[in-house]
């Protein structure tokens, strides 16, 4: 087929043509120009802004690329997909971390989503990654998090860790065989799925009521459920930090928030981290204040324990001779 | 003919597609479903319930596989992670065809999320064309693109939205996931007759048809996927179906999502448009003395008669 010039606009425009991307275009350009204005944040009232943060016209970008019609004009046209942009991520946003809404209340938490989502728009083709770059941005951002800094970052690690446990890779556990060799030299893998997290507030008791308000609330009890949010918040936020270990893990396809031992957590870590049994044990053990027989005990129950719930993986098979793997 | 080397060779009949608020209600009841498509994007993770459930329902259904994020029309070159974890899914599901939509929605590495609309030009027929073929030729399945709804046009265009999918469907040898829900919003959008379109398309690559609701607005439309299909949709399904034959199609509902039975039931209006088309086509071929096919679902694929010349 021929290409044929555009129809002419049943609205007339007042831009000079000398202003539109030319003959043919350039798709890059095109593409970077209307993502420039797709993903620019909305005013406070969920609208296209006039004017960028750059001082740039949006009104005269949406002219030079899109076409208007007989009921909307260019800059209308675009402000559809600005506000669909805005409103899938905050949707998807608010749906990953309930907990850190419900400690920051709804106004904080919009002005933090909507900071971040603008300084960290999504690399990845899935929204599953929309908030992995959170924690870190909120440690160059605490402003937004104030005055509950250690309780919202805390949640935001237990409410990251949770969406990565959920569809992480589960590999076949390690055989009874393989785990009676192990010897202070073997390293263990650990299941990929496997998070383990130091905090400083129980946030997975608090997430975990969240929830069950969340779930259980209709259009009719959402005040009184915002009240109880509020006061669990509280509740917690008036608790004096200590420190708190969790492994967030899957069993059976759902997600479990396990309290454990510093001691266990710093084996565990440095499992991960690669180190020996024996490195991993001297590390766990390093100014723990149980006794040489408390902690022979303590190693028993805590690998019975690990083994059953299948955190010791096989391990992979491409390890040169010599090494000693379990 | 519907059966054609761009779904595979199968006659699908109408599916739904699979959603979460269903999972229970399909795992536990068993219901008779042709198939169901699934977000590709939505699977393509390492472990856990997602593929646990995935592997239950392919246990019982037949699956084709539908993405939302390879955006075909981006500028940038393909997304390498991508394309490998969506090859891993094509193995796990053994869907016969894959489709993803002829728009565009990343730049510079940066990801809107949204089925952006093409600007209708040769540059982009090229890039598009060339990147389906990438596409194909990775993921070892024929590939379907869907025209996407719109709200917007460029002054760079150069062709209409019906005569660039097929250039660019022709240029990349690929099929088409024809929306016709789609067409009639973007009609309505940018004042355009849907059957124009409907007409216009090359039927020989029609691999699958989707159907959906939307939703109208004082100044345009715009597609929810949060109602059943409407009558003026219907009507440019029935002209689709007579076009291309029976064709596999496919109910889209997404959000304020009713029960399984409803959308299924939903789904299952668009039967009477298939088996009408069916017996019309069953009569023009033994007219003509060609072989007939049958559904996989009957029990026996393939060619199971023919008529003597």
């Amino acid at each position: 087929m021929s290409a044929r010039p555009p129809e002419t606009p049943a609205c007339p425009t007042l831009i000079r043509e000398a202003d539109r991307v030319g003959e043919g275009g350039n798709l890059l350009d095109i593409q970077r120009r209307m993502a420039a204005a797709v993903m620019h944040p909305l005013t406070r009232a969920e609208t296209m802004p006039r004017r960028r943060r750059d001082g740039a016209s949006n009104r005269a970008e949406a002219e030079a690329i899109i076409r208007p019609n007989d009921r909307l004009t260019s800059f209308e046209r675009l402000e559809i997909y600005n506000r669909q942009y805005w409103f899938r991520l905050y949707g998807c946003f608010e749906e990953d971390f309930p907990g850190l809404q419900a400690i920051l209340g709804r106004v904080q938490f919009d002005a933090l989503m909507r900071a971040y989502l603008a300084d960290c728009p999504s690399q990845s083709f899935t929204l599953r990654n929309l908030g992995s770059r959170l924690e870190s941005w909120l440690g160059e951002h605490p402003e937004y998090i104030q005055p509950h800094v250690t309780l919202a970052l805390d949640m935001v690690r237990l409410e990251w860790a949770h969406i990565e446990v959920f569809d992480s890779e589960e590999k076949p556990r390690l055989s009874a065989k393989n785990l009676a060799a192990v010897n202070e030299n073997s390293t263990l893998s650990l299941q990929p799925y496997l998070r383990l997290l130091a905090l400083s507030y129980p946030v997975e008791d608090l997430l975990l009521q969240v929830r069950n308000e969340d779930g259980s609330s209709t259009s009719s009890t959402n005040n009184a459920s915002a009240a109880r949010k509020r006061k669990h918040v509280r509740h917690f936020a008036a608790l004096q930090p200590k420190p708190i270990w969790l492994a967030v893990h899957r069993l059976d396809n759902t997600v479990w928030y396990k309290p454990i031992a510093q001691e266990e957590f710093r084996l565990l870590s440095s499992l991960c981290n690669g180190q020996t049994l024996g490195q991993a044990i001297e590390a766990a053990f390093t100014d723990s204040p149980l006794s040489e027989d408390q902690r022979a005990a303590f190693l028993q129950e805590a690998f019975a324990s690990w083994s059953m719930l299948a955190w010791f993986t096989q391990p992979p098979r491409s390890r040169g001779a010599g090494e000693s793997h379990a | 003919m519907p059966p054609n080397r761009f779904n595979g060779f199968t006659d699908y009949g109408v599916g739904i597609g699979l959603r979460i608020p269903h999972y229970q209600h399909i795992l536990s009841r068993r219901p008779v479903v042709d198939w169901f498509e699934i977000i590709s994007e939505n699977y393509m993770v390492d472990g856990g319930r997602p593929l646990e459930i995935l592997n239950q329902i392919l246990e019982q259904y037949r699956v084709i596989q539908h993405g939302v994020s390879m955006y075909f029309g981006s500028a940038e070159p393909l997304n390498r992670e991508h394309l490998k974890r969506l090859k891993t899914l094509v193995r796990r599901t053994g869907t016969r065809w894959l489709s993803d939509h002829l728009c565009w929605g990343s730049v510079d590495g940066r990801y809107t999320h949204d089925l952006l609309p093409m600007p209708y030009t040769w540059e982009a027929v090229e890039v598009t064309a060339q990147k389906i073929r990438q596409v194909q030729d990775f993921v070892e399945v024929p590939v379907v693109v869907e025209n996407v709804s719109s709200y917007t046009e460029f002054h760079v265009s150069e062709m209409t939205e019906w005569e660039f999918l097929t250039e660019v469907v022709e240029r990349a040898d690929c099929g088409i996931l024809l929306d016709v829900n789609n067409i009639y919003v973007s009609s309505k959008n940018h004042s355009f007759d849907p059957f124009t379109y409907v007409n216009f398309v090359p039927t020989h690559r029609v691999a699958q048809i989707h159907i959906a609701g939307h939703s109208k607005f004082e100044k345009y439309i715009l597609d929810t996927h949060d109602h059943p299909v409407l009558p003026a949709v219907w009507r440019l399904y029935a002209r689709a179906i007579e076009r291309c034959g029976p064709t596999a199609t496919l109910l889209e509902w997404d959000d304020n999502i009713p029960t399984f039975d409803e959308v299924h039931a939903e789904a299952l209006k668009a039967t009477k448009f298939l088996k009408t088309a069916s017996e019309a086509s069953s009569e023009s071929m033994a007219t003509a003395g060609y072989p007939t096919l049958v559904r996989e679902a009957d029990g026996v694929g393939g060619i199971v008669s023919g008529v003597d010349q």
